[in-house]
């Protein structure tokens, strides 16, 4: 493991931001992922390595108009307990009590998570479902400038992000779900948790009279990054959740997937799972 | 060459300490390593085992994930700290009474976890033990008696209306 030359604990998102300009520099958060991947070599510390846990904005929740805004440093144990974001969003509840350990949860952030690309963090199905935005920030012309990016444009490749060098994740936005909304999250483990899941699926949607609007299908863990299956959706929307639009559903989605083997699974069986698991929510929110 | 470094203050088991650390280290190894608090365990390096568990602002951590330097300004208690206060004697005597120690390796770990857990859920059952216990592996595999051993303190607890004293001093 190489060593960083610098160290710099910003207090505020301006100060990290500007620390970012200079460039070649490595963000710790959490550490859950940076930890064991420089331990492993395949992490490269850069020249300065920046501590942004001292950073009060970036650990808040919020709702602002239509919005709710959740800090980067949010932790996934925050996802559990706090009672706001429980009540907007229980399906982020839902994903957190399936993630990792008690430990990890009380040190993995929202924004780690989703800036380590892995093709099955936990979170980013979910928050495709939802709808979720991501807010970057980064000096340009000598000032602070904020962009939002949709989730789903954020994922290039597995551990490849849309956040370019200069930027710092601040916060994940999500649009307040309206009424009757419905979201599940099911991760396909072993274990009740701490797997790495074999493949996780999230489906969200207004549910009235067994049928789903503005309905969202996301998937992990079957893809090179976190992916919405959009005619799997198409499929849905509007319909009632009968066996035969179940089944269109659960086929569509199996061919929108291309999962490959590794010593989790078969790129066969992942398949079989995404149709299965498909049906299994699908019979659910169609009895709900 | 001297790796990079930076000087911390924390709290560690009560007590102010300050330190040189070099910025890669790990809580765990300076616990072990620099401070020579052994108690807290290596195992598996990263973050599977829960063995190297300790409680930083009343939150349970692997110390193995933590960068030392991060533990700035931060309030740590490990295994020792917690061996320390006769408020966890009650706990420690459970494992003894449930057999709930074989090797002994994982030990540490699944005390600070349960020593935790237990301040925050006095009234958790069976179920909710186990999740609470999950992040902490014991390769001995003697996971009934460790549960039973927390299972007994939660009993006991309501037993005695104990409650209180299921509350870290830290």
């Amino acid at each position: 493991m190489n060593s960083p030359a610098a160290y710099l604990v910003p207090a505020s998102v301006d100060e990290a931001a500007g620390a970012l300009s200079r460039g070649n520099a490595t963000v710790l958060a959490g550490g859950t992922d940076l930890m064991p991947q420089a331990n492993q070599g395949v992490r490269v510390f850069r020249h300065t390595l920046i501590n942004i846990n001292r950073i009060a904005e970036l650990k808040a929740v919020s709702r602002s108009g239509d919005w709710l805004r959740i800090g980067a440093l949010v932790s996934v144990t925050d996802l559990l307990q706090n009672s706001t974001l429980r009540g907007i969003c229980p399906m982020l509840a839902e994903t957190a009590d399936h993630f990792a350990s008690d430990q990890i949860r009380n040190a993995a952030t929202v924004g780690g998570n989703l800036c380590n690309a892995s093709p099955a963090g936990d979170l980013s199905p979910p928050l495709l479902a939802l709808d979720a935005s991501v807010e970057m920030a980064c000096h340009r012309d000598g000032r602070l400038q904020r962009r939002s990016l949709p989730l789903d444009q954020f994922f290039l490749g597995p551990r490849r992000t849309a956040l370019a060098e200069n930027e710092l994740l601040t916060a994940v936005q999500i649009p307040l779900p309206p009424p009757r909304h419905y979201g599940r999250f099911f991760k396909l483990g072993i274990r009740p948790a701490l797997d790495i899941a074999i493949i996780s699926v999230a489906l969200a949607g207004v549910l009235e009279n067994r049928k789903l609007n503005r309905v969202r299908v996301a998937f992990g863990a079957v893809a090179p990054t976190p992916l919405r299956a959009r005619r799997a959706e198409a499929l849905l929307e509007g319909r009632i959740l009968d066996e035969e639009t179940i089944r269109a559903a659960a086929q569509a989605a199996r061919e929108e997937v291309t999962p490959i083997t590794d010593v989790r699974a078969s790129a066969w069986y992942r398949s079989e799972m995404v149709s299965s698991m498909m049906r299994r929510l699908l019979h659910e929110a169609a009895g709900a | 060459m001297k790796p990079p470094a930076r000087e911390i203050t924390f709290t560690l088991n009560g007590r102010p300490r300050s330190v040189e650390v070099p910025l890669t280290l790990s809580a765990l190894e300076l616990l072990r390593d620099v401070l020579g608090l052994t108690g807290t365990k290596y195992a598996c390096g990263e973050g599977e085992c829960g063995a190297c568990t300790i409680l930083v602002d009343d939150r349970s951590l692997c110390s193995c994930l933590l960068f030392a330097v991060d533990l700035d300004g931060r309030a740590v208690t490990t295994i020792e700290g917690i061996a320390a206060d006769d408020a966890s004697e009650p706990l420690i005597q459970a494992f003894v009474n449930a057999g709930a120690v074989q090797c002994g390796f994982c030990t540490p770990g699944l005390v600070v976890q349960a020593r935790h857990f237990l301040a925050h859920h006095a009234n958790a059952d069976r179920a909710a033990i186990k999740r609470a216990l999950e992040g902490n592996l014991c390769r001995c595999t003697g996971y009934q008696k460790i549960i039973d051993a927390v299972a007994e303190r939660v009993a006991a607890l309501h037993e005695r209306g104990e409650e209180k004293d299921a509350r870290s001093r830290s």
